[in-house]
């Protein structure tokens, strides 16, 4: 193909590549420059410069004995409370959102539209407001400050979402698969287990990694809802990066930063393709 | 094992437990080594009485993260034992009657009589203790870097009136004369001490304090926004929200002379190596040698039920107010003890400065609250005063008008 | 036998009215979480607003009393002014960085995989990590301005963060970083998705690229604008992580917006009647440009 040949209209094309790709990767290159570096090259130079000598020590005191409180542990155990409701929030959240998907798309009803509409609505409320309501009402439930009341909560906030993903791809699916199923006697749940559920794949894919990634960074429910040896890892983060009067070792705090984002970096690179493979599927057709 | 054996044991096991001591959730943001440490002082002594500590640390904003989470546990029903709160908050809290009645222990431990008047009425509610302190920072220090002010020939300012040729000097040499972070509690922190050097402690008391609109629309109010702006002709352009302590190591480092900070800026300097006297001084700011403003950590203690849970506060609130954990806590922290009769013969020169002054300004009558640091009026007031000079300082706004919106600030409930 | 037939046939009708409720039942969770997680919150929010609240809710009735002290607050006006700044730009730049990644990007480039994940994954960072990042890097003592100047270029100047008529613009930067290579896989799905024989057909024709794009393919990708759109609005009014972290709100409260001057008056400055009423006006505000959208957006779904 002419595209292929190394042509003026190429070489620009990939010299304005290279110049997003700078701009995309530099604060992930600072971010992990400054994790090796030893603090007083930190403070002496400047952000952006090259480690003039290289350490790996500030990334195992962040994941062993960096101080997120009275105990000094690191963010170890940190990790494993975030995926401890983590991954049941976003199961939970995903299959609802399906579920809901389907019926909004295969079984219509007078007002399924408007129920949408006022869903998709409903998401906009700043997290900040719920809050006071939401600790009031799970403490009347009983699973405030549980791994229970927080899966909760990032069940409720994700719905949302998840519903909008499914239901915008099940909308490209033809109703005659569902239509032809219903006559020849298949029920509700029936198609959606033969049917919908195997063409789901790729939306799957783009539900997952969208609500994993909000629900693993998120940290205002998490600080809130939470409690002491449960929180999660953004809380820890929190607590290790933003001491109010004591002294700051930023190099720590940068290399805690890139441990509290690997699984998401994991996921989005590796997954990636699944992502966008998910996403040519149809999950962006109206 | 006969049933006997199992029920004897049964019993044995109920007395036992009738004895334990309940979790003590402390809610803190104490986070980083040096604090943590101090916290973990805490947590050692009350283990060795029995009872265990759930820790709860939020950091963020000097409190700000922890505060959102503590309104959301209590509106849940499950208030932690105790939270770090200070100032007129606790006053605040105390009138949504969800505070314990310390007089008891108040009274077992003296505790009028080891604090001075002033601190003990902020840790009480309507008479009662509500509240334990825990440290006293001062606030309106000065931290120089006299390398710096050797080299470029200037002395090192005592008053307001002095800053200005000092400042000019250090400029000339091309050192940066004010190590400042454009943030609104270091903007605020840098005017209260103004106020405090220009108008004296009963202007302060009157005006940022009292609120007196008299005061607050006084020509010396004017004076002291004069003196700020003239503050702000020596900090670098940089400065917007540089954190505090990356100020501080521009002192620390020769680039700049001075920076106005409380006694946490000391950890910076000792985690460098740095020798108090030699390598920085600590001086009260211009004007403030006889006064002390204060910032009080202490801890509110929520009610709650049961035998095994207020023993646990008990044994908190005594453990707080022990000589030994405010030696202890205060070493690793860069405070004083606030309660009399610690010894202060462990801390440094700085300190003992601190704690000296402490007394002797108690007693004068100089003693007064920090408005930068939540500890003088409610939070809603604080806020909008803190709006008033931060937009003052990145502007430029009249000293004129900024007197006015001060005044007007101060009305806010 | 014949028994078993008028027996099977009721056991038939009560499955099948199971059945035909079914579709509602499944749907009934999520419509009792909307109406008390969603708009029963909001409710409550509203009747706070409406209360002198102060640190913890008090349900005294003051009418509209906060909103008026809402409005007389310089702040509140600063942050309004900035959410427009920041929104329309925010929104805009990311749909036209995201659509502009993804034509490169279609353009069968060697190493895709590899730059689309590099566009991709500042998406997967939380906002705390984006904010202390951008800060640093955009801090002109010790970021981007001191690497120029010490490459020798000292006249280069780039101190917007501290300047607090550009530093909303900051904001802007670091929130079109985050969240532009997730509308880029959008819209590059959406690419994907064009059926070529349309354009083959269209080249055939002569038409040169620039018209196909305006006339074939930009069309077709309207679903993508929307999905896009939907989701940049939602984290532009969220916008609370990012701005905390990157400027805390300055240099004053330059970069306030109004998720953030909520939160500093209900839960710092012990005001939660005047949080609340500012909840409610950024909801009024999202509700006023989202619901035009998504209706249309949905009446066309439907018919198509």
């Amino acid at each position: 193909m002419a595209s292929r040949h190394l042509t003026l209209g190429r070489i620009v094309l990939y010299a304005v590549l290279a110049y997003c790709v700078l701009y995309y990767l530099l604060p992930l290159t600072v971010m992990l420059f400054n994790s090796i570096k030893p603090l007083d090259d930190l403070k002496a130079g400047n952000v952006m410069s090259f480690p003039r000598s290289v350490t790996f020590a500030p990334w195992v005191k962040a994941w062993n004995t960096a101080c997120t409180g009275v105990q000094c542990e690191g963010m170890k155990g940190y990790f494993w409370n975030s995926v401890s409701f983590v991954v049941p929030a976003v199961l939970i959240s995903t299959l609802v959102g399906a579920f809901n998907g389907y019926v909004l798309t295969m079984w219509r009803f007078r007002g399924s539209n408007a129920l949408f509409m006022a869903l998709m609505l409903g998401c906009f409320i700043p997290f900040q407001s719920i809050l006071l309501p939401m600790a009031r009402t799970l403490g009347a439930l009983g699973i405030s400050q549980s791994v229970a009341g927080l899966i909760f909560v990032h069940v409720v906030y994700g719905i949302a979402f998840t519903t909008l993903f499914f239901r915008n791809y099940y909308v490209t699916l033809p109703e005659e698969l569902v239509k032809a199923a219903r006559i020849d006697g298949a029920g509700f749940m029936r198609i959606f287990h033969r049917i919908i559920l195997p063409l789901s794949g790729p939306i799957i894919v783009v539900t997952v990694i969208w609500q994993f990634t909000q629900i693993w960074n998120d940290f205002l429910f998490g600080v809130v809802f939470s409690s002491g040896d449960s929180q999660p890892i953004t809380v820890a983060l929190n607590n290790l990066v933003n001491t109010s009067t004591g002294v700051k070792e930023y190099n720590v705090d940068m290399a805690a930063a890139v441990i509290a984002a690997l699984p998401t970096l994991f996921v989005y690179v590796v997954a990636g393709k699944y992502f966008v493979r998910g996403l040519t599927a149809g999950a962006v057709k109206g | 094992m006969t049933r006997m054996k199992l029920a004897a044991i049964a019993v044995a096991g109920l007395g036992l437990s009738a004895a334990q001591a309940a979790d003590i959730e402390v809610l803190h943001w104490w986070t980083s080594g040096g604090e943590a440490k101090s916290a973990a002082e805490l947590k050692k002594m009350l283990e060795a009485k029995g009872d265990k500590w759930k820790d709860f640390a939020v950091a963020g904003g000097g409190g700000e993260n922890a505060m959102t989470v503590l309104k959301s546990r209590v509106v849940s029903g499950k208030a932690p034992t105790a939270a770090q709160v200070k100032g007129p908050s606790i006053q605040e809290w105390g009138a949504e009657g969800v505070l314990a009645n310390l007089d008891p222990i108040a009274k077992a431990g003296n505790w009028d009589s080891l604090l001075p008047g002033v601190v003990a009425n902020v840790m009480k509610y309507k008479g009662n203790y509500v509240a334990v302190p825990v440290n006293v920072h001062r606030v309106n220090w000065m931290w120089v870097n006299p390398e710096v002010f050797k080299k470029a020939g200037a002395t090192v300012p005592k008053t307001w009136a002095d800053f200005p040729a000092a400042a000019e000097k250090l400029q000339k040499a091309g050192f940066i004369p004010v190590a400042h972070g454009g943030q609104p509690w270091q903007d605020f922190t840098v005017f209260e001490s103004v106020v405090l050097g220009v108008g004296g402690p009963k202007f302060y008391q009157d005006a940022l304090v009292k609120l007196d609109q008299k005061a607050l629309t006084s020509p010396t109010m004017e004076k002291s926004f004069d003196t700020l702006r003239q503050v702000h002709k020596y900090i670098d352009k940089d400065a917007a929200n540089r954190d505090w302590n990356l100020a501080t190591a521009m002192v620390i480092n020769g680039k700049a002379g001075m920076q106005f900070m409380g006694d946490w800026a000391k950890g910076e300097f000792t985690a460098a190596g740095k020798v108090p006297g030699k390598d920085y001084l600590c001086m009260p700011a211009p004007g403030t040698e006889h006064a002390f403003t204060f910032n009080i950590d202490s801890f509110i203690i929520f009610k709650q039920s049961g035998a095994d849970a207020q023993k646990a506060q008990s044994d908190f609130a005594t453990a707080v107010m022990s000589p030994e954990f405010q030696e202890v806590f205060n070493l690793n922290k860069g405070s004083i003890p606030v309660r009399s009769g610690v010894s202060m013969a462990k801390f440094d020169d700085c300190a003992k400065m601190s704690a000296k002054d402490f007394a002797d300004d108690a007693k004068a009558g100089s003693l007064v609250p920090s408005i930068a640091h939540q500890m003088a009026v409610p939070a809603a007031t604080t806020g909008a005063m803190q709006d008033v000079v931060t937009a003052f300082f990145n502007s430029n706004q009249s000293s004129k008008d900024a007197v006015a919106k001060l005044a007007a600030a101060a009305k806010t409930k | 036998m014949a028994m078993s037939q008028p027996v099977a046939r009721e056991r038939a009708g009560l499955m099948d009215m199971v059945e035909s409720a079914l579709p509602k039942i499944v749907l009934a969770p999520t419509f009792a979480i909307c109406v008390v997680f969603f708009y029963g919150y909001i409710i409550w929010t509203a009747v706070l607003s409406m209360t002198p609240s102060r640190m913890l809710p008090n349900y005294e009735f003051v009418g509209l009393e906060r909103y008026v002290e809402l409005f007389s607050n310089d702040r509140w006006w600063l942050a309004l002014k900035n959410l427009a700044i920041f929104g329309s730009l925010f929104i805009f730049l990311c749909l036209a960085m995201g659509l502009f990644l993804a034509i490169l990007l279609d353009q069968k480039i060697r190493a895709e995989g590899a730059i689309r994940s590099v566009f991709l994954y500042p998406m997967a960072l939380s906002f705390i990590v984006t904010g202390t990042a951008w800060k640093w890097i955009l801090d002109p003592s010790i970021g981007l301005e001191k690497v120029i100047h010490d490459l020798g270029w000292t006249a280069f100047s780039f101190n917007w963060i501290k300047d607090p008529d550009m530093a909303i613009y900051t904001v802007v930067i670091a929130g079109i970083w985050q969240s532009s290579g997730f509308v880029m896989a959008l819209f590059l799905a959406g690419l994907r998705g064009i059926d070529d024989s349309i354009i083959k057909a269209a080249l055939v024709d002569g038409a040169p690229m620039p018209t196909i794009y305006r006339r074939i393919i930009l069309p077709s990708l309207r679903p993508v604008f929307f999905s896009s759109f939907m989701i940049l609005a939602h984290i532009a009014i969220k916008s609370f992580d990012l701005v905390m972290a990157l400027t805390g709100g300055g240099p004053g409260f330059a970069t306030d917006l109004p998720a953030t001057f909520m939160y500093a008056f209900s839960f710092t400055r012990n005001q939660i009647g005047l949080g609340a009423a500012s909840s409610i006006i950024m909801l009024m505000i999202v509700v006023s440009v989202v619901v035009p959208f998504m209706y249309s957006e949905l009446r066309r779904s439907d018919r198509g």
